[in-house]
C-alpha cells in the first residue's frame, strides 16, 4: 500500500492554489456495507483534461456525482475553484454550480423539449438574456457541439445515440462553463463517431479554455484527449499522471489494462 | 469575482474607419445589458475591434461581437483587432465557424382550422383506438385459448403475485369506499322515504342498489384507476427499456408472459372484490339505518332476507368478470403502446385510466338496458 501511495504522488507536481480546479481530500463513500471510496485524494488542474479510469464498480461515476453534488459523501472535503462545497451557503453554491456543466452518460436530455429548448433551459433559468438571443446562442452551442442545425427543432427521441450525446454536450456548454464533467462520452458510439467526439472535446477545451473531467473506458479517448490520467482502484487514486507515465506503473491492474490487446492498439 | 460593467462604444479612427471599443465582462451573465444596444448599432465589416478594455469573455460575448460585425451574413474575413486579450481571437474563430442559421421550431397553426383539424383527428383516433382494443382482445383470447389447451404454460407464480397486488392490496380501499357509499344511500333514502312513512324501504334501497349496481361499478372504477395505471406503467416501462423486445428475441411471448397473467388475475379477483364491496356497502347502509332510523341490525337482516331475491346478487355479480376483462385489456394494451419517450408513458397511462372508466360505465349502461328488456 505504501508503494502505491508514492506512485500516486508522482506526476501530480505540487500545484499552486490558483491552478487547482477541483481538489478532493479524504473522500469516503459507502453504500450499505460496500465501500466505494476510502479516503480518496485527487487534484485537478485548471485547463487540463483529466481522464478517470478504473474497473467497473471502482466508483468513477460516484466520484463525479460527489463532486457535482448529486451524491453526499460520508466524509471528505471537495473544493471547486478554491471553494469548499460543503461549507457554502445555498446562494454561493448555485454560483459555483453555474461554473460547471455536466454531460450524463445517456445524455439525460429532457424528452419533452426540443434540442434547442434543452440547450436554452439553463439560460432561461439563470440569465436575463432576451429569448431571441437565447435561441441564437443555443444554436451556436448546438453547432459548437458538432450538430447540424436540422437537429435543433427535433426531440431527443428522434435523434440517434451519437446526436443525443452531442446535444447533451451542447446543453452542458449552455452557460459557458469553465469546468466540464463528461461521463463516458464515447460509450456506445461507433469508432468514427467516437474519434470525432474526442477531437471535438480536445478542440473545445483548447479554444474555450475548459477544464474537463472525463470518466471513460475508452482507451482511444484517453490517448487522444487526456492530459493526465487518474486510475481508481480500492477506493483510492492508484496512479495519476500523463498517460505514458501511468502506463509504466507496475500495478498488475494497470499493466493488464494497458497491455491487453485493446490497450496496446490504443496507446501504440 | 466582481463583475465589471459591460459596455461598448463606436468611434471613428483618424483614417475614417469605424472602431468598436468593448470593455468589461462579456459573458453569458452580462451580455443581456448590451444586447439591445448592439443589435441596433451599425458596424461595418471593415471596422476595427478594440479590446484593450475587455476583461472576461466567453462564447456568448464573442457571438454578440461577431454578429455586430455582420459576420453572420456570409462575410468571412477575420476582424482586425487592436489591443491585447488572451482568449478573444481563439473564441472569435470558434464562434465564426459555428455561426448558426437555424430552421425555426415548428409553430402550431392557430385558429379555427387547427381546432377543426384536431377535432377530426381526435374522432378518427377514437375510432381507431376502439378497433385496436377489439383486435387486442381478440389476440388475448387466442392466447388464452392456447393456454387452455396447454395449461402448464400459465405462469401461476406471476398470476398469484398480480392477484395479491390488484386484489388483496385493493381490498381495504374498496371496502372502505363502498361502506361510505352504502351509508350515503341509506341517509338519502331515509329522508326521502320518511316523507311517505316508508323508511323501512331503506333496506330495499340499500340492498338492491349495492347488489345490482354499486358493488360492481365502484369496484370496477377503483380498479380502473388503481390497477390500470399500474399495468400501463409497468408494461410501458418494460417497453421503454426494450425488455419486451428482449422477451420476443428469446422466444417469450409477451402476450403470454405479461398480458395473460394480468387478465387471469383480474378475472379471479374482480368478482371477489365486488362481493366484498357489496357486503361492505350493505354494512354501511345497515349502520346508517340503525343510527338514523332505529332500524336495528337484526331487523335490517330479517327484512333483507324477506324482500330481496337472490337474483339481484347475480345481476350485479355477472358484470364483474366483464369489467375485469375490459380493465385488464385496456391497461395492458396501453402499456404495449408506450413508445421510447417519457411523454408517451404519461399519455398512455392517462388514456388507460380514462378509457377503462369510460368503458366500465358504458358497459354498465348496456347491462341496465339489457336487464330492463329482459325484465330482470
Amino acid at each position: 500500500m505504501t508503494g502505491q501511495a508514492v506512485i500516486a504522488r508522482t506526476g501530480s507536481a505540487p500545484a499552486g492554489e490558483g491552478d487547482v480546479a477541483v481538489r478532493v481530500r479524504g473522500l469516503i463513500n459507502r453504500f450499505g456495507s460496500k465501500t466505494v471510496h476510502e479516503g480518496l485524494d485527487l487534484d485537478m488542474r485548471r485547463g487540463e483534461i483529466l481522464g478517470v479510469i478504473g474497473g467497473s464498480g471502482t466508483g468513477k461515476s460516484v466520484l463525479l456525482r460527489s463532486i457535482v453534488g448529486l451524491n453526499t459523501p460520508n466524509a471528505g472535503e471537495i473544493e471547486v475553484f478554491g471553494q469548499k462545497l460543503n461549507a457554502l451557503s445555498r446562494a454561493e453554491r448555485v454560483k459555483v454550480e453555474r461554473r460547471w456543466g455536466v454531460m450524463f452518460q445517456d445524455g439525460a436530455l429532457f424528452s419533452t423539449m426540443t434540442v434547442r429548448e434543452n440547450v436554452m433551459a439553463p439560460m432561461v433559468e439563470h440569465t436575463r438574456i432576451s429569448e431571441a438571443l437565447m435561441r441564437e446562442l443555443a444554436d451556436l452551442k448546438i453547432r459548437l457541439a458538432g450538430l447540424e442545425l436540422e437537429a435543433a427543432p427535433k426531440r431527443p427521441a428522434d435523434l440517434s445515440g451519437g446526436m443525443r450525446k452531442r446535444a447533451a454536450l451542447a446543453r452542458a456548454l449552455s452557460l459557458d462553463p469553465e469546468l466540464l464533467f463528461l461521463d463516458e462520452p464515447t460509450a456506445g458510439l461507433d469508432p468514427i463517431g467516437a474519434a470525432k467526439f474526442d477531437e471535438l472535446v480536445r478542440s473545445l477545451s483548447q479554444s474555450l479554455g475548459l477544464t474537463i473531467f472525463l470518466v471513460t473506458h475508452d482507451l482511444d479517448t484517453l490517448a487522444a484527449t487526456c492530459d493526465r490520467v487518474a486510475v481508481l482502484s480500492d477506493g483510492k487514486v492508484l496512479a495519476i499522471g500523463p498517460l505514458d507515465e501511468v502506463r509504466k506503473n507496475p500495478n498488475p491492474w494497470i499493466q493488464e489494462y494497458f497491455s491487453g490487446p485493446r490497450g496496446r492498439a490504443a496507446v501504440r | 469575482m466582481a463583475i465589471s460593467s459591460t459596455r461598448f462604444q463606436v468611434e471613428v479612427a483618424p483614417d475614417g474607419r469605424q472602431v468598436l471599443l468593448v470593455a468589461g465582462d462579456w459573458t453569458v451573465w452580462t451580455v443581456a445589458s448590451v444586447e439591445e444596444g448592439l443589435r441596433n448599432t451599425k458596424i461595418s465589416p471593415e471596422a476595427i475591434l478594440d479590446v484593450t478594455g475587455l476583461e472576461r469573455i466567453d462564447t456568448s460575448g464573442a457571438y454578440l461581437i461577431d454578429r455586430a460585425f455582420g459576420a453572420l451574413d456570409g462575410v468571412d474575413d477575420p476582424i482586425e483587432m487592436r489591443g491585447d486579450h488572451p482568449t478573444i481571437e481563439r473564441l472569435m474563430g470558434k464562434v465564426r465557424k459555428a455561426s448558426p442559421a437555424a430552421p425555426p421550431d415548428p409553430i402550431r397553426q392557430p385558429g379555427l382550422i387547427a381546432l377543426l383539424d384536431r377535432a377530426g383527428r381526435g374522432a378518427v383516433d377514437a375510432w381507431e383506438e376502439f378497433l385496436g382494443l377489439l383486435s387486442f382482445i381478440g389476440e388475448t383470447m387466442a392466447t388464452l385459448g392456447r393456454l387452455a389447451v396447454n395449461p402448464r404454460r400459465i405462469r401461476i407464480r406471476s398470476v398469484v403475485a398480480i392477484m395479491e397486488e390488484v386484489g388483496l392490496d385493493a381490498l381495504p380501499i374498496v371496502c372502505f369506499l363502498s361502506f361510505f357509499i352504502g351509508l350515503v344511500i341509506a341517509f338519502i333514502g331515509a329522508n326521502l322515504l320518511a316523507m311517505f312513512n316508508a323508511s323501512v324501504f331503506t333496506v330495499e334501497l340499500v340492498g338492491i342498489g349495492m347488489m345490482r349496481e354499486f358493488g360492481a361499478v365502484l369496484t370496477a372504477i377503483l380498479l380502473a384507476g388503481r390497477t390500470d395505471s399500474a399495468f400501463t406503467a409497468q408494461i410501458g416501462a418494460m417497453k421503454m427499456r426494450q425488455e419486451i423486445d428482449a422477451m420476443r428475441t428469446i422466444g417469450l411471448d409477451p402476450m403470454e408472459a405479461l398480458v395473460a397473467p394480468r387478465l387471469i388475475a383480474l378475472l379471479i379477483m374482480t368478482p371477489l372484490l365486488t362481493f366484498a364491496a357489496t357486503i361492505a356497502g350493505i354494512g354501511g347502509g345497515m349502520m346508517a339505518a340503525w343510527g338514523a332510523m332505529d332500524i336495528s341490525p337484526a331487523m335490517f337482516i330479517t327484512r333483507f332476507q324477506e324482500v330481496i331475491v337472490p337474483m339481484n346478487f347475480w345481476v350485479g355479480m355477472i358484470k364483474a368478470p366483464v369489467f375485469a376483462l375490459v380493465i385488464a385489456m385496456v391497461g395492458c394494451r396501453q402499456g404495449m403502446l408506450v413508445e421510447e419517450d417519457v411523454v408517451s408513458l404519461g399519455r398512455r397511462t392517462t388514456s388507460a385510466v380514462v378509457q377503462a372508466i369510460f368503458l366500465v360505465i358504458a358497459i354498465d349502461a348496456m347491462f341496465a338496458i339489457l336487464y330492463y328488456q329482459l325484465n330482470i
